[in-house]
């Protein structure tokens, strides 16, 4: 994708030539009786892209947060340009040309450009002087890194991919020669990714350091130059990037071998279980995001939904599951019209056999200061118990079965599920929703935050899901998750179908420009304005009178 | 960071910060020239050393223990609810209306009637600030405190203008007779005698364990803390939260309104401006103290209690000490406990985690 620097083949003659940027010394780092950083080394060479993997809680995000100041090492020492330095906060970290771009943006929605730039880093008590200055060296930062932005375009009303270019000038602006980027690509299209490693690119041209922190194993062999590999708190292993392959990162960071493709057989859909029609969902603030959509799951097929984050697709889980009243349109559960009004709804959904596993389990999935086995029973609490009293006992035996049947780790049901790894709480997600035999399965970005161990596992438990005959509708914004599990694949963009595809056959470049919006209407179209039937439908009216406006570049969930 | 074991969370910070609170308090006294463990054994002497005393005490505990699962319930479904005060006012009204219908007869029947008839009307004083909550989103953090003044003007005019018999001068309605009273402990408990604590007490026992069972062993109880920790994993299980809010709010007027049942119905026999007398604020502070937990409940009504008894009592002991440095001591309790009650949390949890050697769980 981009050359290669010459630091990368100084760096490939072995020699320790190439200056240090940053030089980690054992590191050491408790969290209570967690031991989250184990005698860390590492060493980054100044003008590289340096990755670093690892699943989570592997201590990635501790080792950085020490980096930049968030937390202090137990022991142990870091080096910034070859000098000893106790870095005691972010500011001090930013003094000593570190930044960081973070996963949640840090940025203030209803501010512009320049002014989240300057943010906290203002020269007097005048505004004036220190934006005119800003503005001209933004300029210059946008011609050399290709880091295009309007600097008085309002923060909200940019692109998730354009607000992570704003987190990048922030920190060159304070004169980061250092970035570290903490999982930057996870809520971009595959097209704003590419943009972003270009943007890498160029920045490594200039002589930057690029910390990379990332579970995609494709972004790593694509971008870096040398790879770090983090294991429970220890560094494993720093590789060539040139040297190496997935399949030998995987297992180094999981410890044993790992399938990174999922092994399924040919769908055999049976009868339609889901029926959604003309559905249309409007948002808290009653901004329609589905808007019009219609599809079918049969039984023993897994349709998968692919989309950029924010086009419609938690409004459109939420509806199905009962969480979100809908506008317009009829869902068909089994044939069966499915009443989900009110509050309660979600209740009814499972009741008529519809199971959800939620986007977000920490937001919605889960009581995380419940213990283990209480979240293994919510949503079924009723069935545990005849009269007013909870059947714990019963309700404890549940937990225990899925605790070995998902083996879900720590076998505990009495610990607090906050405390359990973000693979783990999926896990008893997905044991809860799948194990009480459902007809239809909804399943919301079922990996997101998940190690690669349990990644494959849970892959494999959607697809025995299918296997036994029920009808599987998956969210997720990672293509390659939607590429390897569905049998069909249903693009939506702007609350609306776009496009299906065939994941056998169809292409990325294709799948990406239709996610994007750049040509609805190729393949498949289901519904477009402009190419309407003269007569109006009930569903346009609607949405006509709500002069819907357009959010497709907002996620809500940021 | 890491959190509490459960015992140093319901047992060690509190007591800390009781200590902290006497502590304190301790030095007030000693400003002003009087022995602080001298005034701690008359408080204590004064709450349980003869039998009228711990007698005062046990009634201040019952309407402190009300008062706190009043909060507590509510609390565990994420509410927080200021408005005891005003529930347990108008609860009283129920309880005169009900008593004065049936006055003459047994108390073994009114009783029962009176805990109904004054929860109903306690519960419908927080239903309203419920239903607001949940249908249009008025918090109810402002309502119930509304509800607590509109309590004390509505109560005020119906107490000195309707029920308020002909011939009367002081503000308050037509007693009840001995026998409708709920009968007080010291009719068959000598050690009690000129005290007014009265059958209610045994309620409260009864409620304190009611309360655990129904939060901590009904799907009911399930519900309502799912709903406390996360409304939008409760609204995933199907959880109406709407009708929770709603049946949770009554819930705790019920309680709130059983503090009407001790004093309407047990000590005055009539009811009487003000006879909350802040008890209902209190079980603010006694419900987050006592973590919202039964237990903690139980324990910390009943130190309010000690406190209530034994600061009347070394008011009139120790000359040197006012009325108005007893509510102070009193308010530092308050603030230690609930404002404050999370300031040793972090350096509690560091010195425990220190001394624990790394199990290696995660």
């Amino acid at each position: 994708m981009t050359s290669l620097h010459p630091t990368n083949a100084q760096r490939s003659e072995g020699t320790a030539a190439a200056p240090l940027a940053i030089e980690l010394v054992g590191i050491n780092k408790h969290f209570g009786p967690v031991h989250a950083n184990r005698d860390i080394h590492l060493a980054i060479r100044r003008g590289t892209v340096h990755g670093i993997v690892g699943e989570n809680g592997a201590g990635k995000s501790t080792l950085m947060s020490i980096l930049y100041g968030f937390y202090t090492a137990d022991s142990g020492e870091i080096r910034v340009n070859g000098t000893p330095a106790h870095i005691t906060d972010s500011r001090h970290a930013l003094a000593l040309g570190i930044g960081m771009v973070h996963q949640h943006f840090m940025l203030v929605d209803n501010f512009s450009v320049l002014e989240n730039v300057v943010l906290g880093a203002e020269d007097s008590a005048f505004l004036a002087p220190t934006l005119n200055k800003a503005r001209t060296q933004l300029k210059a930062l946008a011609r050399d890194y290709g880091l295009e932005v309007d600097p008085d375009a309002i923060i909200e009303n940019l692109s998730v991919g354009q607000q992570q270019r704003v987190e990048i000038l922030k920190a060159l602006y304070r004169g980061a020669e250092t970035l570290i980027l903490d999982e930057p690509t996870g809520v971009l299209t595959p097209d704003e990714a590419d943009h972003l490693f270009r943007i890498l690119g160029k920045l490594r041209e200039e002589g930057k350091t690029i910390i990379l922190i990332t579970h995609k194993l494709r972004e790593i062999m694509a971008i870096t130059d040398e790879v770090s590999v983090m294991r429970q708190g220890a560094m494993v292993k720093t590789l060539n990037t040139k040297e190496t392959s997935p399949g030998e990162l995987a297992e180094l960071m999981v410890g044993r071998r790992v399938l990174l493709r999922v092994e399924k057989g040919p769908a055999s859909p049976g009868k339609v279980l889901l029926d959604v029609e003309d559905l249309v969902v409007t948002d808290d603030f009653k901004v329609p995001r589905v808007k019009g959509v219609s599809f079918q799951v049969r039984a023993g097929e897994i349709v998968g939904i692919a989309g950029v984050a924010g086009n419609g697709q938690s409004e459109l889980l939420e509806s199905i599951a009962g969480m979100r009243d809908q506008l317009l349109g009829t869902i068909r559960l089994n044939g069966e019209v499915l009443s989900l009004e009110g509050d309660d709804g979600a209740a009814r959904a499972r009741a008529a056999g519809l199971a959800h596993v939620p986007e977000d389990r920490l937001r919605m999935g889960l009581v995380t200061t419940f213990s283990e086995w209480e979240n293994s029973i919510l949503g079924y609490q009723h069935s545990y118990g005849s009269g007013a009293g909870l059947d714990i006992a019963k309700a404890r035996a549940t937990a225990e079965e899925y605790i070995k049947k998902f083996d879900i780790r720590p076998p505990n049901l009495d610990l607090k599920t906050a405390n359990f790894s973000g693979g783990n709480q999926q896990k008893i997600v997905l044991a809860r929703e799948m194990e009480r035999n459902p007809d239809v399965l909804i399943v919301g970005q079922p990996t997101r935050g998940v190690d690669i161990g349990a990644i494959e596992f849970i892959h494999n438990q959607i697809i025995k899901m299918r296997d036994a005959g029920k009808a599987i509708l998956l969210v997720s914004v990672e293509l390659d998750e939607i590429r390897s599990l569905a049998d069909r694949i249903l693009v939506i963009f702007d609350g609306k179908i776009v496009g299906e595809a065939d994941p056998a056959t169809a292409d990325e470049t294709e799948l990406g420009l239709l996610m994007t919006g750049s040509h609805a209407g190729d393949v498949g179209t289901v519904s477009e304005p402009g190419t309407l039937a003269p007569h109006e439908t009930p569903v346009q009216q609607t949405l006509t009178q709500m002069s819907p406006q357009d959010n497709s570049g907002k996620d809500p969930n940021q | 960071m890491t959190p509490l074991p459960r015992w140093a969370d319901v047992v060690l910070l509190p007591l800390l910060n009781v200590v902290l609170a006497f502590l304190v308090g301790g030095l007030i006294v000693l400003a002003v020239g009087q022995n602080p463990l001298q005034a701690v054994g008359i408080m204590l002497y004064g709450a349980f050393g003869y039998g009228s005393g711990f007698g005062y005490t046990l009634y201040y505990t019952t309407d402190f223990i009300f008062a706190g699962l009043a909060v507590s319930l509510a609390y565990h479904a994420g509410l927080f609810n200021i408005g005891p005060e005003g529930q347990a006012y108008v609860g009283g009204l129920g309880v005169i209306l009900l008593g004065l219908a049936l006055n003459g007869a047994h108390w073994a029947i009114v009783f029962p009637l009176m805990i109904i008839c004054g929860g109903a009307f306690g519960a419908l004083w927080a239903f309203v600030p419920g239903y607001l909550q949940a249908k249009r989103g008025s918090h109810v953090v402002i309502t119930t405190i509304l509800f607590n003044f509109i309590a004390t003007s509505m109560m005020g005019f119906l107490i000195s203008r309707v029920l308020k018999p002909v011939g009367v001068n002081s503000d308050e309605s037509a007693p009840l007779e001995a026998i409708t009273r709920v009968p007080q402990l010291r009719t068959f408990i000598e050690l009690f005698k000129n005290s007014p604590v009265n059958l209610t007490f045994f309620l409260a026992i009864i409620a304190l364990f009611f309360i655990y069972w129904l939060i901590w062993r009904t799907k009911f109880g399930y519900a309502v803390r799912a709903l406390g920790q996360n409304p939008v994993a409760a609204n995933y299980a199907g959880i109406s939260n709407q009708k929770m809010i709603m049946i949770v709010m009554a819930m705790s007027g019920v309680l709130a309104a059983m503090v009407a049942v001790n004093n309407v119905g047990g000590v005055q026999g009539r009811l009487i401006l003000n006879f909350v007398n802040g008890a209902g604020f209190v079980g603010i502070a006694v419900a987050f103290m006592g973590r919202g937990h039964p237990v903690g409940v139980g324990l910390s009504a009943l130190l309010f209690g000690i406190l209530y008894q034994g600061g009347q009592e070394l008011a009139f002991q120790m000359p040197g000490i006012t009325r108005e440095m007893i509510v102070t001591i009193q308010a530092l309790v308050i603030l230690f406990t609930g404002a404050m009650g999370d300031m040793l949390r972090a350096p509690l949890a560091r010195l425990l985690a220190r001394s624990s050697s790394p199990t290696g769980a995660k």
